[in-house]
């Protein structure tokens, strides 16, 4: 007995999209272990270049990033974590929804102090003069770069299946996955 | 968690008084309309002309108009507009009611809605006599309570069934409410309009005391947060200010002040957590500070990994804010 044709397609489709959704495997993975880099390793320092900061200052130093920020911004999850932190710490409260307010845009393609992972890392952990407070200590290693990769997203600089596709309250501006990348244009005012 | 009355047919105070009283009436008219709807349906049916199972049915009904019931139909529908005007009036002399309480005296409070809090702030002519607490009003018995109402985010309504009525809190508008509390006791209220995820978790409590009890705790509420003892609370309190709960909660007194999330000068003075969503018990404490998401999922508090020993500390000053 012959298989239908149309039956035949149909499986073919469903095998299609199985495989497709595999493709979609570890996009939200979750790390419950806290990664390597984020354990006391002798790591340069560097000091905060802001006094403002949450609280009492603190003269600490920081720690600087040892790589890039490897595993956060390939992962949907970590991205959204990094949203969510982004409005629940009231970043903001000066840079609104990207299109920045009392303190400066995110979504466009300036990037005063570097538009790397690890120079976004360095800027929250030090603090920058003129306002932008040292958040050093007061926020995990882990957030740091949780947020550092979603405010990347917010100009798409990320891949667009990680990039979040919705928010979780009012949002003015289209998704970050549907934005457009901004070529990153360092130090221009 | 506090044991508390939250019930619209048990009025403590004289507006929700009133508002029982409507809709006692309304309760009252409704149930009499109805039986007498049922009545008519219960008449007509057994005066219904019926045909035996054999016979051809009768369809000389659709040659000639409805038999004349004209009058009855008149009455019922006079009835009814009586009835509905009646409610409108009753509804008319509730809202003059509610609104003629005497504000004389009156104590001022500021209720700001959060998702998912509320920010209580008592206004007094004298700046320096304000104060700020949350999820938890004090008010005196007897005497009258003019709530200023606001919203920060979305929409959120304040209810608290055994003393008023429901008002909404709109973002970008000001509201007020009024209401006095006849007797002593602790009244539950909830946001009644639904405002997100954790809206269901979003309680306060309204404690009303006699006014001696009343300035007690409004004169512990004003003052600061004292030192700490050497040891176990001093090191939690560095805690607090070195790691992310400065970020977003004030301690009266230190040098955390920020004001997004609850003012925590006073809370261990606090009978819940959460706006009512856990006891205030030291176990309690540290559960949510560990994994607020796993108490109130989509909460804005974010978890706070500590170690064992730093949380214990932590926990063990927060327990001191009395």
């Amino acid at each position: 007995m012959r298989t239908p044709p149309l039956r035949m397609a149909g499986t073919a489709v469903l095998a299609l999209a199985s495989s497709l959704a595999l493709c979609a495997c570890e996009r939200e993975m979750r790390r419950f272990e806290t990664p390597p880099d984020n354990r006391a390793a002798p790591r340069p320092e560097a000091p905060r270049t802001s006094a403002l900061q949450p609280a009492e200052a603190r003269s600490d130093p920081v720690r600087l990033p040892a790589g890039n920020g490897e595993g956060y911004e390939d992962n949907a999850y970590n991205v959204a974590q990094g949203k969510r932190l982004y409005r629940w710490f009231n970043c903001a409260g000066c840079h609104a929804q990207g299109g920045g307010g009392m303190g400066p845009a995110l979504i466009d393609d300036q990037w005063r102090y570097g538009s790397e992972p690890a120079q976004v890392f360095s800027t929250i952990m030090q603090g920058r003069p003129n306002g932008m407070p040292s958040f050093g200590g007061h926020l995990s290693e882990d957030q740091v770069w949780q947020l550092t990769a979603y405010v990347r997203s917010m100009s798409g600089q990320l891949r667009k299946d990680t990039a979040p596709g919705r928010a979780d309250a009012l949002q003015a501006n289209e998704p970050e996955a549907a934005r457009d990348r901004e070529p990153a244009r360092p130090g221009a005012k | 968690m506090m044991d508390a009355l939250h019930d619209v047919l048990a009025p403590f105070g004289p507006q929700a008084g009133h508002v029982r009283g409507l809709w006692t009436l309304t309760l009252a008219v409704c149930t009499v309309v109805f039986a007498a709807v049922l009545a008519a349906l219960l008449v007509a049916l057994l005066r219904a002309q019926r045909a035996g199972a054999e016979s051809a049915p009768d369809l000389s009904s659709l040659g000639r108009p409805e038999p004349g019931r004209r009058r009855s139909v008149i009455a019922a529908v006079a009835a009814s507009t009586l009835l509905l005007l009646a409610l409108i009036a009753a509804s008319i002399f509730t809202d003059r009611a509610l609104a003629r309480l005497s504000t004389d005296g009156a104590l001022r409070l500021e209720v700001t809605a959060h998702q998912w809090w509320w920010e209580v702030r008592y206004v007094e002519p004298q700046v320096a006599d304000s104060f700020m607490t949350a999820n938890e009003i004090h008010v005196p018995t007897g005497r009258p309570v003019i709530v200023t109402l606001k919203a920060d985010d979305v929409i959120h309504s304040f209810w608290v069934p055994s003393l008023a009525g429901k008002k909404d809190l709109i973002p970008g508008r000001t509201a007020t409410l009024n209401f006095r509390a006849d007797r002593d006791g602790i009244y539950r209220g909830q946001c009644a309009e639904f405002c997100g995820s954790q809206h269901a978790l979003m309680a306060f409590f309204v404690l009303a005391e006699p006014p001696e009890r009343y300035a007690a705790w409004a004169a512990a509420q004003r003052r600061t947060a004292g030192e700490p003892a050497e040891g176990q609370p001093l090191r939690g309190r560095e805690i607090f200010m070195r790691s992310s709960c400065a970020m977003c909660h004030a301690i009266d007194g230190t040098s955390a002040q920020a004001v997004r999330g609850p003012n925590l000068t006073h809370l261990a003075s606090r009978g819940t957590l959460a706006a009512g969503s856990l006891a205030n018990t030291p176990e309690d404490l540290r559960r949510w500070i560990a994994d607020p998401q796993q108490v109130k999922p989509g909460s804005y508090m974010p978890a706070t990994r500590l170690s064992s020993e730093d949380m214990d500390a932590l926990v063990g000053y927060l327990q001191t804010l009395r």
